[in-house]
């Protein structure tokens, strides 16, 4: 009990506001009430949810039908979108898949009036039962344990009744009930490690800060998710909004803050959006403002938008940009909980950390300590992306191996191509090889294997992925983003970079292996922030899993997978080219192949080839004539091109 | 100082008349989403009112991808190059805008048709490769699909020019 507070009055607020909530959402538990939810974060909108929002609408109003529609956030399930939930009475909550205005207008036809539940886009049912296939039964879905997630995609992210009826603030009256010691207590119990990559303990960071004395505190939310190929923090502040504005205000009753930043990236706008409404909805319901829920403690929260740097991920540096100056990292200590945001104790959490908060501290921390590994509890968040069959957000509690996320989960590699790694963590995460799949996801077992957990993102490459291109990719991003604080960072990274272009290119030399590994260690003992202390992983990674691939195109000029354009050429095999069909030479858009006069065979002309691939996929698959060469010492000669073909360029 | 630049300034001064506003970073946003890019005379006024050096607005404003220098084109090219697009070829794609187009990243072409960037992300990995034209997010990109963009604007360009040549030699007899 906090003897500051007025708890009673918040009490009775709270259970007003749950009262009222209740009561406006009574759709949502109501069995009777028809529904359908519309899955529009920013992937579903790319592809096409308002329109099949629109459609459902439109189809329900002219067959006057009562049902709702309402735009929920994302399930995680991109490979589907767009998706929609579609609830009637006397049926579970069908999930159904990849709508389109059409499918959209067909499903409300036929179910609403036909009682036919319209199995063609059909993902599955949610919840249990026994007499349709369930989403739990499908390893995609049934392999994962939604902690976080749970709220995402099943109410409407906009909408404050739908989320404080479905539990987003519970843990915030616990806090008022408890005060900040047992809140910081119960952090510690439960075991939350900071989940923006680094696992430091949250308790640590928050009791320090509430240690300190100051006239001013700060909450600050990293929101500033640089990964490319990373969205976990996006959709959970495009999906559930509430669950993080929550988190932050016990952050700040728990440190003694009044005033809270949300430092998101422009290139979300949509969740910009949503974070300014809730905060408007949360501020007149009175969760947030001069005394949350009549209690008296005071708390706000502004939205910074971040203006496109991937080192403001990098806490220090995030602070810098919040005060408006270049957002370069400065040296640890004063840690920002002892001289943070204008000198003062500051708290900086990943959005994903602040969305756990509030139900740790409803359900009791025992609940989360249960789940995870000796080290690392909880669930752990991955954008799945590149060559796997679903992508998307996959949620596993800590300690599930690597080959249960891609093979299971994510469901292999497509096309019947070869895994070959996953690259874990972001750009400066480390590839892992297939030998490496058992591993555990867990801060220290991914550390140990030498890559890291970072933020989330996880990408799968196929035989089809050059790994010395892919270091030098991860490389580039890094190093166009190095802030140029630190020498080795800044030249460093640069030296790497020409040296793996130098080897993509073909213009390898046996002792640039050794050079690059030399400098990797050096940037990472030589710099100040994690930028540069990772930013040698990928090609430390590759060097140790994958360093055949290096030699190879350094001794054989050759690239195994075919990726590197210097150093593979595509060929039409004479003997199976069909001569009749023109489908290659009409793809190709440089004018490159052109048609032997006699022979009638198509031939490459290798000067004006730009090596796109267009010609690959148009070659019927009954002749199969176009192959990729490498190296391009085995590249057979090919007939000169007659000069007057070349003039007309029409052929 | 001409027409445009007068109008700036007094964008600018407009604009920190609210001292809430006062923020470099969020003034530098403001000024980019009024007119596209930041024009120098933009970045001397925010300068002038925070009471910084013109230097220091700079050094702020080249450190942060957002901002850009020079106007977009009609056409706002962004490639996508984030993970999931690099891994599925998408400098194939940046290759060949910038051969059609005659221009390098961050360069707009000379009758401010098109403009050209690389972007990290833009967040429908599943789309990837991703290109961005103007607001549209336009997926699963090949090299043919940048020529039938080229081809798209350029026929609509031309009903356009036609319509407006209609239009006008309708109006000429009134």
């Amino acid at each position: 009990m906090n003897a500051d507070w007025n708890i009673d009055a918040a009490r009775e607020a709270f259970k007003a506001l749950r009262d009222k909530s209740h009561e406006c959402c009574e759709l949502l538990s109501n069995e009777e009430a028809s529904l359908v939810l519309v899955g529009a974060a920013t992937c579903g909108i790319a592809a096409g949810a308002l329109e099949v929002a629109e459609a459902f609408k439109d189809e329900l109003e002219a067959r006057a039908i009562e049902a709702k529609v309402f735009e929920v956030g994302c399930m995680g399930h991109c490979y589907a979108e767009p998706m929609a939930v579609v609830k009637r009475p006397g049926y579970p909550p069908f999930v159904y898949h990849h709508l389109d205005k059409g499918k959209a207008r067909r499903l409300v036809r036929k179910f609403f009036t036909e009682e036919d539940p319209d199995f063609e886009n059909f993902l599955g049912a949610l919840g249990d039962g026994e007499d349709f296939p369930t989403m739990s039964m499908a390893p995609r879905y049934g392999g994962e344990h939604r902690r976080l997630l749970k709220r995402c995609g099943v109410h409407d992210p906009k909408n404050i009744e739908q989320a404080v009826e479905l539990g987003a603030y519970d843990g915030l009256m616990e806090a008022l009930e408890t005060g900040p010691k047992k809140v910081i207590e119960s952090i510690r119990e439960s075991g939350l490690r900071g989940l923006g990559g680094a696992g430091f303990p949250t308790w640590r960071k928050w009791d320090a800060c509430r240690r300190r004395e100051s006239d001013e505190k700060y909450i600050v939310c990293n929101a500033d998710e640089g990964d490319p190929g990373a969205f976990m923090d996006r959709t959970i502040l495009e999906s559930d909004t509430h669950a993080v504005i929550a988190g932050m205000i016990i952050g700040g009753l728990a440190i003694g803050a009044k005033k809270g930043y949300v430092y998101v990236r422009s290139e979300y706008p949509l969740a910009v959006d949503r974070l300014k409404k809730a905060i408007v909805d949360a501020r007149s319901v009175n969760l947030l403002g001069e005394s949350v829920l009549g209690s008296g403690f005071a708390f706000d929260i502004s939205v910074v938008m971040g203006a496109g740097a991937f080192v403001c991920g990098e806490e220090t540096a995030l602070l810098a940009s919040v005060e408006g100056r270049r957002g370069m990292p400065r040296t640890r200590p004063p840690f920002p909980a002892e001289s943070g945001l204008w000198g003062k104790p500051t708290v900086i959490n990943n959005v994903k950390t602040f969305a756990n908060v509030s139900a740790i501290l409803a359900e009791g921390p025992e609940t989360f300590a249960s789940l995870g590994t000796q080290t690392s509890k909880g669930t752990a968040v991955f954008a799945l992306a590149g060559k796997v069959l679903n992508t998307g957000l996959v949620e596993v509690p800590m300690g599930a191996t690597l080959r249960e996320v891609v093979m299971d989960i994510g469901g292999g590699v497509p096309s019947g191509k070869k895994f070959k790694a996953v690259q874990i963590g972001g750009p400066s995460g480390g590839c892992l090889p297939e030998s490496l799949l058992d591993t555990p996801v867990d801060f220290d077992a991914l550390s140990k294997a030498g890559s890291m957990m970072g933020s989330g993102g996880m990408v799968i490459l196929d035989e089809d992925n050059c790994m010395v291109e892919t270091a030098r990719f991860f490389l580039e991003f890094l190093q166009r983003e190095s802030c140029g604080k630190c020498t080795f960072c800044r030249i460093g990274t640069r030296h790497m970079l020409d040296l793996l272009t130098k080897i993509t290119e073909g213009e390898g030399e046996p002792e640039d292996i050794d050079k690059l590994q030399r400098l990797a260690e050096d940037v990472k003992a030589g710099s100040l922030c994690n930028l540069g202390k990772t930013a040698a992983n990928p090609v430390l990674t590759t060097l140790r899993f994958f360093r055949e691939e290096y030699e190879a195109h350094i001794k054989n000029k050759e690239c195994a997978a075919r990726q590197c354009i210097a150093l593979t050429a595509y060929y039409i095999l004479p003997d199976k080219c069909a001569r009749g069909c023109d489908a290659c030479v009409g793809s190709c858009p440089t004018e490159a192949i052109w048609t032997h006069e006699k022979k009638r065979i198509k031939i490459i002309e290798q000067d004006k080839c730009v090596n796109c691939g267009s010609c690959l996929p148009v070659c019927p698959p009954d002749y199969d004539a176009i192959v990729r060469i490498s190296p391009l010492s085995e590249l057979p000669p090919s007939l000169p091109r007659p000069k007057k073909e070349v003039s007309d360029g029409k052929g | 100082m001409n027409e445009d630049e007068r109008e700036i300034v007094e964008w600018v001064n407009e604009y920190f008349n609210d001292k809430e506003r006062w923020n470099l970073i969020g003034a530098l946003q403001a000024l980019q989403k009024q007119f596209g890019y930041l024009p120098k005379v933009g970045r001397r006024a925010v300068a002038a009112r925070l009471n910084m050096s013109p230097a220091n607005v700079h050094a702020v404003a080249t450190f942060y991808n957002q901002f850009r220098f020079v106007p977009p084109g009609k056409y706002e090219i962004k490639v996508c190059l984030g993970t999931a697009c690099a891994v599925k070829q998408g400098k194939l794609i940046l290759d060949h805008w910038k051969r059609r187009l005659g221009i390098d990243v961050g360069e707009v072409t000379e009758d401010l048709e098109y403009s050209l960037d690389r972007v990290d992300c833009v967040g429908c990995c599943t789309l990837a490769p991703v290109t961005m034209v103007g607001d549209e997010t336009l997926g699963d990109m090949a090299v043919t699909k940048v020529d039938g963009i080229l081809l798209r604007n350029q026929i609509q360009k031309e009903q356009e020019a036609r319509k407006a040549a209609a239009q006008q030699s309708q109006n000429k007899p009134d």
